[in-house]
C-alpha cells in the first residue's frame, strides 16, 4: 500500500483547486489553508490514500464543516473541533476509523478533513462524495447510492456533542443536522455517517483530491510565469471555455435557509454583445446564453477571476468583477437517471432535460 | 464656504484655497522632514498674495499617505498588545497568524486570548471572562506594552465585551491607547483584527502626526478646525482621525478622484491620475470613488478597508523611456527616475530618457533645457505618446464597469501622457488645477457614517431603514450637519443557512461638514 505526504506547496495548490471544484459556493478555503500552515509549522504532515488500498471492512470517516460561510469568518474553523467530531464518531461506533475522506472536495471543506487527520495521525482517502460543492446532504454520491444515511456526529468548540442516531432518508439527515447546526451558532463540525471500504470504493468519487492539486498547481505555476492560468487549467482538466465578461447584476435573496439569486453577466472579448446569466444556490446551477440553458449541474459551472484564475464564490461575486466561466465534465455516478434525479437541474426546481455541455 | 486643502504627499505639500466654490489659488512646496515646515511652507505661499487676509476659514483638511508608508515601509511602528475575546472559538488562528513574518517581528508585542464574544444572532457565544481580561492587562503593564488591539468575535454585532474589556485594560493601564476591533467595522474577525492591530501599530505616529499638522495650522496663524481626510473620500475631526489611522491609509487617491470629479463637475466618470512614476485608474459613482469591497492588502496584511477600488500600473512622468534603436521596441515604464526627475531627466542635464522629456521635445511641456533633447524627432515622439496611451487605455478598460463610452478625467502631474482620444472613452477631460486634484479632493472631502450589520426577525425595508438610522447617528456624532445627509451606498444580502430572515445591511451615508 502506498501512502503519499503532501507538502505544504501540495495543500497551498489543494485550497486553490478545491475553490474552483466550488462552482460558487463550499466556501473560501482560505481559512482552512491558513490552519494547515501553523499545522505544518508546527511539524504535523498528511498523507494521501488511493481507495483501492482500503479493505473492504475497513472504516472510514468523511469530514465536514457545515454552517452558514458568514459565520465561518467569525468562528473560524478550527482543527481540534473538527477531530473530535470524528473521535465522538468513534466512540459512538466503538470502532476506529482507516481513513478519513471529504464529502466535498470543492470549497473549504475539500481542505478540513486533512487539519482532522493531522491530529489523528490518519490519512485521507483521494475521493469524496460529490466531486464538486452541493449545498444538500442527499446531493451525494453516497446518497445516489442508497447508503445508510445515519448516524451523524455534530461537534461544537465549546465542548458539546451531537450524535444524530438514526433517520429514515438522507433528506432527513440534513434537517436534523441543520437543526442541530443553528443551535450551535450556525456552526457545527460533522462525522457524516459511515462507510465502509467496500462502500468508499464503490460509491466514492475518486482521485478529486488530486485533481483539486493539478488544478491548483495549473493555476499557482501560471500565475507565476504571468501565463493564462484559465488556458493552465483546461490544459490539466477535460473542461470547456464558455465565456468572458463583466459583472452586470448580481441578485440575491435567501430563501429556504440557502442562497440563491442570478448572475448576469455582459460580454467581452469574442463574446461581445452576448449575455450570460447563471442562477445559482449557493453553487452556480444553471447558465444561461442569450436565454438558452447553455450548461447545467451535474456539469460544473466555474466561475473565474479572468487575471488570477481564482475561484469566485456566489458569495462575493461582485458587480464590475471581470470573470471567465469555465464548464468541467461532471462525476459519471450523478448522470445515471437516480443520480440525475438527485443533482439534476429539476432537483434545483429548473424544468429542463439534463444536456451536458460536453456532449455534441 | 472657505477652506483650505492640503495634501502632504512623499515629494511635494500642496496647499489650495477654496472659496465658494472657486479654486482661488493652488500652490505647491517641498515635503519636510518634521512635516510641519512643509505645511507652514506652503500655507505662507498659498497667502503671498493676501488671500487669505482678514478672511474666516471654515476649515483646514490635509489629505496624507504617512500612515500607510509606515505600514509598507515598517517604519515608526509601535509594538501592539493584542487581546482576543473569543476563546475557545477560533483559537488555532491567533491575532497576526497570517501577517508577514518582518512585520509581525516588529509589530507582535504579545498576545492574549480569554473567552467572551457573541453568536451572529447577539446570543452571548461566551460569557466574557472579566478576570482574565485583568491578568492580560496587568502581563501586558509588565511587559511595557502601551498600545492594546481587543477583538472579539461578531462584535460588529454587539460590540459590549470589547468595551467593557477596554474599561478594564484601561484601569490597569491608564495611559495606553486602545483600539477596538467594533470600531473598525465589517463581519470578518481575521481582517477586522488585522485593521485593529495596523490601527494599534500606528498609534505613537498618529500621534505626533497629528499634533505636527495642529502646531502648523496653529503657528500658521489660522483659526480654523482641522479635518483629516479619510480612505472614503470624507473627512474626520482630527482627535478622531488620530484614534483611527486607519481610515486615512488610501486618502491620498481618494482625494485626487474627489477633486477631479470636482473640478470636472462630472459625478460619474474614470479617473486618471498620472503621478512621476504610477498611474492610478479609478471610476468615479456619485462623485465617490468605486470602493474595492473585497480584501484589501495593506503592507502584506488582509483587511477590510474602505478602499477605492484603483488600479495602478507603472506610467508617469518620470517613466524611463527606452527607443527602438536600443534593440527592442519602444517601452515605457514602469521604471521611474521618481522625485530625481528634475535632476535625472536628459533636459534637466541627466542621463535618463523620461516622458517628461518627451514632452518637452514636443512643446508639450516648458520647462528644463529644450536643446538638450532637440534630438528627437517628432516621429519618435509620436511613438513615445502611443506606446504610453496603449498602456493607459488597457488600464482604463480593465477598470471599465459599463460597456459603453465613458468621460475620462486626466489629472496629476503626468496627464499630458493621456492623449485627447481613447478607445471607449466618450471625452478626455483636462481641468485647470488638475496638478493640484489632491488637495482639491481634501478640501471639498464630506463627513460619512456607515452600518454594517446582521438585522433579524425584521422585514427588509425595516431593516434597511434601521441601518440608514445607525449610519446617520454615526455621521452626525464624526461631525456632519444632518440636515445634508444623503445615503450613498446601500447593501443588502440575505445571510444563507441562517433562520429567520437575517439580513446583513450596509448602508454608508454623508454630509458636509456642519459648521462649528
Amino acid at each position: 500500500m502506498t501512502l503519499r505526504e503532501l507538502s505544504l506547496d501540495d495543500i497551498e495548490a489543494l485550497a486553490v483547486g478545491a475553490w474552483v471544484l466550488g462552482t460558487g459556493g463550499g466556501g473560501n478555503p482560505y481559512l482552512p489553508l491558513l490552519n494547515m500552515r501553523a499545522l505544518y509549522r508546527d511539524g504535523h504532515r498528511v498523507q494521501l490514500m488511493d481507495s483501492a488500498d482500503l479493505a473492504d471492512d475497513d472504516w472510514v470517516g468523511t469530514v465536514a464543516n457545515m454552517g452558514a460561510p458568514l459565520v465561518g469568518q467569525e468562528r473560524l474553523t478550527d482543527s481540534l473541533t473538527l477531530a473530535r467530531a470524528v473521535t465522538a464518531m468513534e466512540r459512538h461506533l466503538g470502532r476506529r476509523f482507516r481513513a478519513l475522506m471529504s464529502m466535498e472536495i470543492g470549497g473549504a471543506n475539500g481542505v478540513r478533513p486533512f487539519m482532522a487527520a493531522a491530529h489523528l495521525d490518519l490519512p485521507v482517502v483521494d475521493s469524496d462524495t460529490m466531486g464538486r460543492a452541493y449545498p444538500e446532504a442527499q446531493m451525494t454520491s453516497v446518497a445516489v447510492g442508497g447508503l445508510t444515511p445515519y448516524p451523524l456526529t455534530a461537534v461544537d468548540v465549546r465542548g458539546f456533542e451531537s450524535i444524530v442516531h438514526k433517520v429514515p432518508t438522507w433528506k432527513w439527515t440534513e434537517r436534523v443536522a441543520r437543526k442541530i447546526c443553528v443551535e450551535y451558532g450556525s456552526v457545527a463540525a460533522t462525522c457524516q455517517p459511515p462507510r465502509t471500504g467496500a462502500e468508499v470504493k464503490k460509491w466514492g468519487i475518486h482521485g478529486t483530491t488530486t485533481k483539486a492539486i493539478a488544478i491548483g498547481q495549473a493555476v499557482r505555476e501560471a500565475q507565476r510565469k504571468h501565463d493564462d492560468p484559465i488556458a493552465a487549467i483546461l490544459s490539466v482538466e477535460p473542461g470547456k471555455l464558455l465565456y468572458k465578461g463583466k459583472v452586470l447584476d448580481v441578485a440575491r435573496r435567501a430563501t429556504e435557509g440557502f442562497l440563491r439569486g442570478v448572475l448576469r453577466l455582459d460580454g467581452l472579448d469574442d463574446w461581445r454583445g452576448s449575455a450570460m446569466t447563471i442562477n445559482f444556490q449557493n453553487e452556480w446551477i444553471v447558465a444561461w446564453r442569450d436565454d438558452k440553458p447553455l450548461a447545467m449541474t451535474p456539469d460544473l459551472i466555474c466561475v473565474l477571476d479572468l487575471v488570477s484564475g481564482e475561484a469566485v464564490g456566489s458569495e462575493t461575486v461582485r458587480y464590475g468583477q471581470r470573470v471567465t466561466v469555465i464548464a468541467l465534465p461532471p462525476p459519471a455516478v450523478f448522470l445515471s437517471p437516480r443520480g440525475l434525479d438527485h443533482v439534476g437541474p429539476r432537483a434545483f426546481g429548473y424544468d429542463i432535460d439534463f444536456r451536458s455541455v460536453f456532449e455534441a | 464656504m472657505r477652506r483650505i486643502g492640503i495634501d502632504v504627499g512623499g515629494t511635494n505639500t500642496d496647499a489650495v484655497l477654496i472659496e465658494e466654490g472657486k479654486v482661488v489659488r493652488a500652490v505647491k512646496a517641498p515635503t519636510s522632514e518634521d512635516v510641519t515646515t512643509g505645511i507652514l511652507d506652503s500655507l505662507k505661499s498659498l497667502g503671498s498674495t493676501g488671500v487669505l487676509a482678514g478672511k474666516r476659514i471654515d476649515g483646514v483638511m490635509i489629505g496624507t499617505t504617512h500612515f500607510i508608508n509606515a505600514v509598507v515601509q515598517r517604519r515608526h511602528l509601535t509594538k501592539v498588545a493584542a487581546l482576543r475575546l473569543g476563546m475557545p472559538a477560533s483559537a488555532s488562528l491567533p491575532p497576526f497568524c497570517d501577517w508577514p513574518e518582518d512585520l509581525a517581528e516588529l509589530v507582535r508585542g504579545g498576545v492574549w486570548m480569554v473567552e467572551g464574544g457573541h453568536e451572529y444572532d447577539g446570543r452571548p457565544f461566551m460569557p466574557l471572562d472579566e478576570a482574565a481580561v485583568v491578568k492580560a492587562a496587568v502581563e501586558m503593564k509588565a511587559k511595557g506594552l502601551r498600545s492594546v488591539a481587543i477583538s472579539s468575535i461578531f462584535s460588529p454585532l454587539d460590540p459590549s465585551h470589547e468595551k467593557r474589556a477596554a474599561e478594564l485594560v484601561a484601569a490597569e493601564l491608564p495611559d495606553a491607547v486602545i483600539t477596538c476591533s467594533s470600531d473598525l467595522g465589517r463581519i470578518g474577525l481575521l481582517e477586522r483584527e488585522n485593521a485593529g492591530l495596523l490601527n494599534a501599530a500606528l498609534a505613537d505616529l498618529s500621534r505626533d502626526t497629528i499634533a505636527a499638522f495642529e502646531k502648523a495650522i496653529a503657528d500658521s496663524g489660522i483659526a480654523a478646525p482641522l479635518f483629516i481626510t479619510q480612505n472614503d473620500g470624507t473627512v474626520a475631526e482630527a482627535h478622531q482621525a488620530r484614534r483611527l489611522p486607519v481610515y486615512s491609509f488610501a486618502s491620498g487617491a481618494t482625494n485626487s478622484m474627489r477633486g477631479a470629479a470636482y473640478l470636472s463637475g462630472l459625478g460619474d466618470a474614470m479617473v486618471v491620475d498620472v503621478g512621476g512614476t504610477t498611474t492610478d485608474v479609478g471610476q468615479l459613482k456619485h462623485g465617490f470613488p468605486r470602493e474595492a469591497n473585497s480584501v484589501v492588502k495593506v503592507g502584506g496584511v488582509r483587511t477590510l478597508f474602505r478602499m477605492p477600488d484603483l488600479l495602478s500600473i507603472g506610467l508617469g512622468g518620470g517613466s524611463h523611456v527606452s527607443l527602438e534603436s536600443a534593440g527592442g521596441p519602444i517601452k515605457v515604464g514602469p521604471v521611474s527616475v521618481g522625485y530625481r526627475l528634475l535632476r535625472d531627466g536628459i533636459a534637466f542635464g541627466g542621463r535618463q530618457l523620461t516622458t517628461t522629456d518627451i514632452a518637452i521635445a514636443s512643446d508639450v511641456l516648458q520647462l528644463g533645457d529644450k536643446a538638450k533633447v532637440a534630438y528627437l524627432d517628432a516621429a519618435t515622439c509620436q511613438k513615445v505618446f502611443a506606446a504610453a496611451a496603449r498602456l493607459a487605455e488597457e488600464a482604463i478598460d480593465r477598470m471599465k464597469t459599463e460597456a459603453g463610452d465613458v468621460p475620462l478625467i486626466a489629472v496629476g502631474g503626468g496627464a499630458f501622457l493621456i492623449p485627447d482620444k481613447l478607445p471607449g472613452v466618450s471625452q478626455v477631460i483636462h481641468v485647470q488645477h488638475g496638478d493640484c486634484a489632491n488637495a482639491v479632493g481634501a478640501a471639498i472631502a464630506q463627513v460619512s457614517g456607515e452600518c454594517d450589520q446582521i438585522f433579524k426577525d425584521m422585514t427588509r425595508t425595516d431593516a434597511i431603514a434601521a441601518a440608514q438610522g445607525i449610519a446617520n447617528d454615526r455621521a452626525v456624532a464624526a461631525g456632519a450637519d444632518r440636515k445634508t445627509l444623503s445615503t450613498i451606498e446601500s447593501e443588502d444580502m440575505p445571510l444563507a443557512y441562517l433562520p429567520g430572515n437575517s439580513v446583513r445591511v450596509r448602508v454608508r451615508v454623508v454630509g458636509d461638514v456642519a459648521a462649528s
